[in-house]
């Protein structure tokens, strides 16, 4: 991936080894900024505007876009190895994957589980609360 | 140039001194090793010992099931013989047993490496797994666990036996399931030999590699899962209790996202082994080595896709177990194309019917019995009627115990002369390979028929119809478990008597069988040449090793040797 | 290992293709060929790590989503009882830790120790800040009678005292700067400076869950009092009418039906909104747990460039733990509009 093509040295003056990639400040400082800023902004936009359902995917748009300048940036991935970036992604796809086909049928069973609470006997005391009511 | 300065004895010979297992001694020297092989070795001792005790509970179930009425088992008890049988045999056995034992040992050594990538997360793997063993212990001895393995909620929130314990013991064996895998995928991704590219790796990494893939991407959602299972026990939080308006099928999801891959964490590290012990066996390159490789990678990714066909029956929606069902038919695919290719590779192969093919054949006749009843399961319409029966007690059974085993068995015994440099007695090494076929068959044939018949799973009593088919069930489960011990002690034996063997008895091709048996503490004391991938004909027997060496190109530099610049790569 | 370390330095650099000294080879393990790929191999673990540990989050996700795409009215009311400036400068407090975590790998690679040193203090401050803020929070929470589901009881009236719930969750981040002060001064008296630079840091590090909870008091006092005195005044007359005061400041403007706030505990909104503090308390929890575990984690690291440890072909360490805090920034980046910034 993108290599800076002058030769860093370190603060000993001796030429870096190749699997070492510094991130200039500037770019440190300027993640940051876009950082603090989108904060703001998702802050502002949630409490002020009001886009009824779609406020959520707008929330969630811009931490997505927060997540990828740390990705990008202070995690090292512009610099990284596809292999590891592969990885990593590939953890988001199958916990996307786990959300979707458990979301797809959750709908059905609903009313069932709306109807539990009047079972016999279906009430329990959690372990940590059982000393203090006997 | 070329020319040996060592001899072979010392290469590839027996290695009564020089060897991993006496350069240092005493207690502190194995407890505290960083050494793969005997991290490898003491979880060998260690799976040994929770298979014996969760085939103990087996034997214990299976006896009182001779009679339809009570012989010695309350139900209470009954519910907790089988949920210690199944939790035990699951967490703290079949998942660790290959790749913490065989797999540690061998995987370094068949790469030519020194160690894994982690020594020390390893032999943490192996502590953690001490530790949830002993927490599942606890939950036997301290109030008992009587969920089923699979602690479904509400009853696993309602129930007082120490659930707690359990799921907490099972937590940090998935804990050291993931280091065990994170270990291995580095290990073979950044520590294989020069030569040594994806496809000219042997089989058994390919199989171990997509096991580890599993165990990371699976067992977290496992630890999160227990985690809020016991925070629900001990606050309420209430996510999986319906009392409380949470979602109890949520739970099974959750539970089968990993607990389905995790039957291919148990079975792929089998389908490992199996490949190794059948090429070598019948001295045959593998038949079609890139799709059986690939097929393990396909396995591991179909595996995530399929859990929903544990929960046909739970209430999810019509879309849902279609689309479950049909994704379920796909996973035969790669599962045939491997069981297709060890066929091709023994047709017109030596095979020589040593202990370790034997059991290997038994392998593919129990894989596929097991592997094609699950079909049957997959089905839609007959799984509503066999739905916990006795049929997929059988199916599951033919899969963990007469398939994973069975391997396992197999790559003890294939690799047993390595790992001890001793070899067991052939002969009785066959008869408890007969003794346990004839014994599992005689135990789960017959429960496949009460199944279809509509014996339900986990109960103490059942109808006088049954009873035929369960006796012959406990038969077979008591001569199965003879046969077990038969081969113990047919292990256990050789250490004392057997027959010193060079490093490569077999004829294997393989780097972890160019090195001394038991293998050098470095593994080698030289680098070893990384010849062609199965070339039987790369090995030649040397009479004065007693055993094969492998034949060193013209022009190549021979282990110990002055290297040649240049000519290796 | 001594011997291994001959055997490894006997063996070429194969691939490798800069040439190394061997001087300070003694962070590289003997299994290793050399620098290049133990670096690779820890990278890849890392990543790998990482990626279990957003399969271990993901669970939570998924019961988030489940619960809110079945109650969605519920999540909307139990957000209000969150404090959406609290979370945004909890979420600041992390985003700067993150930059100067980021800023402490790339001095280790430039070998900068000082700077490397510095960075990692700072991170370490910014967590246990964070932390800070947090025990105000729950404290807070807890004060009103806002639990997980089964002991869920909120009713609008104050149900103990925060203060002591806040009391008692500061007790051990005092045992802890206390004792790291007290190393400080025996390494310093005994003539282990480095051990007493590194605890001293490490006192200032985790002084910032102080910081932190000064930082949420203050708040609360001079934002929230004005709902607070409000609540408080009206908390024997009519309860219904100003608990929402009581619970949060910003939704007295903005939410116009006070009475759903306040509810008989027994009822089924009640156990709706305890099911979304289940997963509030379950979330927030087990990320702090995974910010005390990196403020170990950075400890050692700090302890390890006080050390001197750290060169320009040896700075994994602070990258790996580097990675490892970001994720938990990552996670938080999502925690924040998820559970602060509904309705």
């Amino acid at each position: 991936m993108a290599h800076d093509s002058h030769q860093q040295v370190s603060a000993e003056g001796t030429p870096l080894p190749s699997f070492n990639h510094p991130i200039s400040v500037t770019t440190l400082l300027a993640t940051f900024a876009a950082l603090v800023m989108f904060t703001i902004v998702t802050v502002v936009v949630a409490k002020s505007l009001p886009m009824g359902r779609f406020e959520i995917w707008v929330s969630l748009g811009i931490a997505t876009v927060k997540a990828l300048l740390v990705m990008l940036f202070f995690m090292h991935m512009l610099h990284d190895k596809p292999f590891n970036v592969l990885i990593f992604i590939s953890g988001f796809v199958f916990a996307a994957l786990f959300m979707g086909l458990t979301l797809s049928d959750s709908e059905h069973y609903q009313d069932d589980i709306r109807a539990a609470p009047s079972f016999e006997g279906a009430q329990t005391t959690p372990i940590l609360a059982r000393g203090a009511e006997e | 140039m070329g020319t040996a300065t060592v001899d072979n004895r010392r290469l590839y010979g027996h290695a009564p001194e020089n060897n991993y297992l006496k350069h240092t001694r005493g207690i502190a020297s194995w407890m505290f090793t960083l050494d793969h092989k005997r991290i490898g070795v003491m979880y060998l001792v260690g799976v040994t010992v929770t298979f014996l005790l969760g085939g103990f509970f087996a034997l214990v179930l299976r006896s009182e099931l001779f009679t339809p009425n009570k012989m010695f088992l309350t139900e209470a008890q009954y519910n907790q013989a089988f949920t210690l049988h199944g939790a035990i045999m699951v967490f703290a056995f079949i998942i660790p047993a290959i790749p913490g034992s065989i797999g540690n040992f061998v995987l370094p050594v068949m790469l030519g490496a020194k160690d894994v990538a982690f020594p020390r997360l390893n032999l943490s793997s192996f502590y953690l797994w001490v530790i949830g063993t002993f927490f599942l212990l606890v939950a036997m001895i301290a109030g008992g666990l009587d969920t089923g393995w699979t602690f479904y909620t509400p009853y696993s929130i309602q129930t007082p036996t120490n659930v707690v314990a359990a799921t907490f013991g099972a937590f940090i064996l998935g804990f050291s399931s993931i280091f065990t895998g994170l270990n291995f995928i580095v290990t073979i991704n950044t520590m294989r030999p020069p030569g040594m590219t994806w496809f000219k790796m042997p089989l058994f990494l390919w199989g171990m590699y997509s096991t580890s893939i599993i165990q990371v991407l699976a067992t977290p959602v496992l630890g999160i899962t227990l985690l809020l299972l016991i925070a629900e026990k001990l606050l309420g939080l209430g996510i999986f209790n319906p009392a409380q308006g949470g979602d109890p099928v949520l739970f099974q999801h959750f539970f089968w996202f990993y607990s389905h891959p995790a039957v291919y964490i148990m079975i792929l590290p089998g389908m490992a082994i199996i490949s190794e012990v059948i090429s070598t066996h019948s001295h045959k390159k593998v038949f079609g080595y890139t799709f059986v490789a690939l097929s393990s990678v396909a396995i591991a990714l179909l595996s995530f896709l399929v859990w929903g066909h544990h929960m046909f029956t739970s209430g999810q929606s019509s879309i849902s177990i279609v689309i479950f069902s049909a994704l379920t038919f796909s996973v035969a695919i790669p599962s045939a194309v491997k069981v297709y290719n060890w066929l091709a590779t023994m047709f017109r192969g030596e095979v020589v019917l040593t202990t370790p093919m034997c059991f290997a054949l038994a392998f593919l006749f129990l894989f596929g019995i097991g592997g094609l009843t699950g079909l049957f399961l997959g089905t839609l319409s007959t799984d509503v009627h066999l739905h916990d029966t006795y049929f997929v007690v059988a199916h599951f059974h033919y899969v963990m115990m007469g398939s994973t085993a069975v391997a396992f068995f197999a790559g003890v015994f294939h690799w047993w002369p390595k790992m001890f440099g001793r070899m067991y007695n052939e002969t009785m090494g066959r008869i408890t390979c007969l003794i346990v076929f004839v014994g599992f068959n005689l135990a789960f044939l017959p429960q496949f028929v009460m199944g279809s018949r509509g014996m339900p799973r986990r109960y103490a009593r059942y109808d006088e119809v049954f009873q035929i088919w369960h006796q012959l069930s406990t038969i077979g489960a008591l001569v199965l478990g003879l046969g077990i011990l038969l081969g113990i002690v047919v292990l256990v034996r050789s250490l004392f008597n057997g027959k010193r063997v060079s490093g490569n008895p077999w004829g294997a091709s393989t780097l972890e069988w160019q090195t001394t048996s038991p293998p050098h503490f470095h593994n080698f004391e030289f680098d070893p040449y990384v010849g062609g991938l199965y070339d039987y004909k790369g090995v030649k027997y040397d009479e004065s090793v007693e055993g094969y060496v492998p034949i060193i190109p013209p022009g190549v530099a021979a282990p110990g040797s002055a290297p040649v610049p240049q000519t290796a790569h | 290992m001594a011997t291994a370390e001959a055997a490894s330095a006997s063996e070429g650099h194969g691939s490798d293709g800069h040439g190394h000294d061997h001087d300070h080879g003694q962070f590289i393990a003997h299994h290793f060929t050399g620098p290049r790929q133990q670096y690779d191999s820890c990278k890849l673990g890392i990543w790998l790590f990482l990626v279990t540990e957003v399969l271990f989050f993901s669970g939570l996700f998924v019961a988030y989503t489940i619960y809110r795409y079945h109650h969605p009215e519920v999540f909307e009311e139990a957000s209000k009882f969150l404090d959406t400036r609290l979370g945004a400068l909890n979420t600041i407090v992390l985003l700067f830790s993150s930059l100067t975590m980021a800023w402490a790998v790339r001095a280790a690679q430039l070998e900068q120790r000082a700077v490397t040193t510095r960075s990692v203090l700072i991170t370490i401050f910014c967590a246990t800040v964070f932390l800070g803020v947090k025990a105000v929070e729950y404290s807070h929470k807890w004060g009103l009678g806002i639990f997980v589901a089964y002991f869920f009881k909120y009713d609008g009236a104050h149900h103990g005292d925060t203060n002591s719930y806040l009391t008692t969750l500061s007790i051990v981040p005092g045992i802890c700067v206390v004792v790291c002060a007290a190393l400080a001064g025996i390494g310093m008296a005994t003539g282990k400076p480095l051990s007493g630079k590194f605890w001293g840091a490490l006192a200032l590090g985790l002084g910032g869950y102080f910081a932190g909870v000064g930082l949420g008091v203050g708040y609360e006092a001079v934002f929230a009092s004005e709902g607070e005195s409000h609540a408080e005044a009206g908390d024997h007359a009519a309860p219904a009418e100003h608990a929402e005061g009581d619970a949060h400041t910003e939704a007295e403007h903005e939410h116009e039906s006070t009475e759903a706030l306040v509810m008989d505990p027994s009822s089924d909104e009640a156990r709706n909104l305890g099911l979304f503090f289940s997963i509030y308390y379950f979330m927030t929890g087990l990320h702090a747990f995974h910010i005390i575990a990196g403020v170990i984690a950075l400890a050692w690291i700090m302890n390890r460039s006080i050390q001197g440890h750290f060169r320009a072909d040896y700075f994994g360490p602070v990258d790996y733990v580097g990675l490892y805090w970001h994720l938990v920034d990552l996670i938080w980046i999502y925690l924040f509009p998820l559970l602060y910034l509904i309705g």
